[in-house]
């Protein structure tokens, strides 16, 4: 028999009370990296987890200690890197086709090919979309509820950027902070979202 | 007789309208064609004629010792398969591991016909050596049966646990786990609802509808496959086919279906 299997009773001991730092927690790891094996762009490496992800694995942030999580959150705010021309809105058109577009960093995608934002997966965003997700909230009229104002605009920026650094175990990837967008990309959803030209707000 | 010429023509009707038709972002569109089809379907679904294949194939002489797998043991006696899918995953004495159906095939083909495990493994998907087919035939001698998980055995608690926090783990470029998607009720990615596999009801309905035929690509897939594309869209790496984690991750879930009819092989978008 070739499968590996390393759990023994360090996982009973903790069962029902197990968190993600519980003391099985390498054990689980180990059994991961033992059956995985890294295929086309997706290495082993992404096994790995950082504190985000080890902190938010067991537990939402409001059942977080709160210090924890204005810790951790700042830290991840502090990730973000705004667009060095101080400019946050791009092109909505080509927002909304990257917003329709769920490829990318899988093991079936190419190297280096440009990621899709995924955004209608999760969020109701142009009216003209009828397919669209409930994992996050809905997106329509977005700017028209904001205000296309500065302050929202890097707030936007930032939050596509980096979710994690506004609600530390959300559900939301961290487009800019992992690379799957660029800055051009982020400002073309920002773009989506906040112009008034955009069919979020008309 | 005239019950598989019904599935054939529905089959090959699939073929022409879903085939190429489908892609993963239709919306409205697709889950109207999706209610049309269940209604068509209602009096068969294409998995049956996997299902048939499979029941050829399972008493079939192959691989290098010409043998057929009726000392196949899936649990309750060799060559018990009625009722067996439903008490999957287990521990079995005899390779001193917890095995689900697909781990289980991989050892009777190894051990009763002789093949190479890593090349029935590599080839799991694709129907080479026909698993799918022998997944579908065995998981319809569950049809109608209660699924009953055993969880007696440490080996059997300890296999829930880490499926349980495998289910959890977030990682990758994403930061997904299974949970992100799966841990509330009422969700959907676009317009696919999305079972919260944390509860019992949502256990149930998603665990005893796989494996299933796939409308939008034509095939009959496994629980196995499942596992795998829902790991290629986490954005991890690829597990292992039968590895111990997809193992656990499996018992996880089967155990949380406990006490619900099963009911495949289903039928998916």
């Amino acid at each position: 028999m070739k499968s590996k299997f390393l759990v023994g009773s360090a996982l009973l001991l903790a069962a029902g009370t197990a968190a993600y730092a519980g003391d099985d927690h390498p054990v689980v790891v180990a059994q991961l990296k033992a059956d995985f094996h890294a295929k086309g762009i997706a290495g082993m490496d992404r096994l790995d987890q950082d504190q985000v992800q080890a902190t938010c694995s067991f537990k939402h942030s409001d059942e977080l200690p709160q210090t924890l999580v204005h810790t951790l959150q700042a830290q991840q705010l502090a990730s973000v890197r705004y667009p060095s021309d101080g400019k946050f809105l791009g092109d909505w058109r080509k927002g909304q086709a990257l917003a329709e577009s769920g490829k990318g960093d899988t093991w079936k995608d190419k190297p280096g090919a440009p990621n899709g934002g995924n955004c209608y997966n999760c969020h109701q965003i142009a009216p003209s979309e009828s397919s669209y997700g409930t994992l996050g909230p809905s997106l329509y009229a977005y700017g028209k509820r904001r205000g296309n104002t500065a302050e929202t605009q890097k707030y936007t920026y930032a939050k596509i950027f980096n979710a994690k650094a506004f609600n530390l175990c959300t559900a939301m990837p961290r487009f800019g902070y992992a690379g799957a967008l660029t800055e051009e990309q982020i400002k073309d959803l920002v773009a989506l979202l906040l112009d008034p030209e955009s069919p979020v707000n008309r | 007789m005239n019950r598989i010429l019904v599935v054939a023509a529905t089959a090959l009707l699939f073929l022409g309208l879903a085939g190429a038709a489908w892609s993963e972002t239709d919306g409205d569109d697709a889950q109207a064609q999706i209610e049309q089809y269940r209604q068509m379907l209602s009096d068969g679904n294409p998995a049956e004629l996997n299902e048939m294949n499979g029941e050829t194939l399972w008493k079939e002489a192959r691989g290098p010792k010409k043998a057929g797998l009726e000392k196949c043991d899936l649990g309750l006696g060799p060559g018990v398969v009625k009722g067996a899918y439903a008490k999957l995953p287990r521990y079995f004495s005899d390779t001193g591991t917890m095995q689900d159906l697909e781990s289980r095939l991989l050892t009777c083909m190894v051990n009763l016909q002789g093949f190479d495990r890593d090349e029935l493994a590599k080839h799991a998907f694709d129907g080479t050596f026909g698993t799918p087919d022998l997944v579908a035939y065995v998981v319809g001698q569950s049809r109608g049966q209660a699924m009953s998980v055993p969880m007696d055995k440490p080996q059997e608690k300890a296999a829930f646990e880490l499926g349980r926090q495998i289910f959890h783990y977030r990682a990758g470029p994403y930061d997904f786990a299974c949970a992100t998607c799966h841990g509330e009720n009422g969700r959907r990615i676009r317009m696919q609802d999305l079972p919260n596999l944390t509860t019992t009801i949502g256990a149930q309905r998603a665990y005893t509808t796989w494996p299933a035929y796939r409308v939008s690509q034509s095939k009959f897939r496994s629980f196995q496959w499942r596992l795998n594309d829902c790991f290629r869209q986490q954005r991890f790496p690829e597990p292992g086919y039968a590895s111990a984690s997809t193992v656990a991750l499996t018992t996880y879930l089967a155990a949380m279906a406990n006490g619900a009819t099963y009911q495949g092989p289903g039928i998916k978008r």
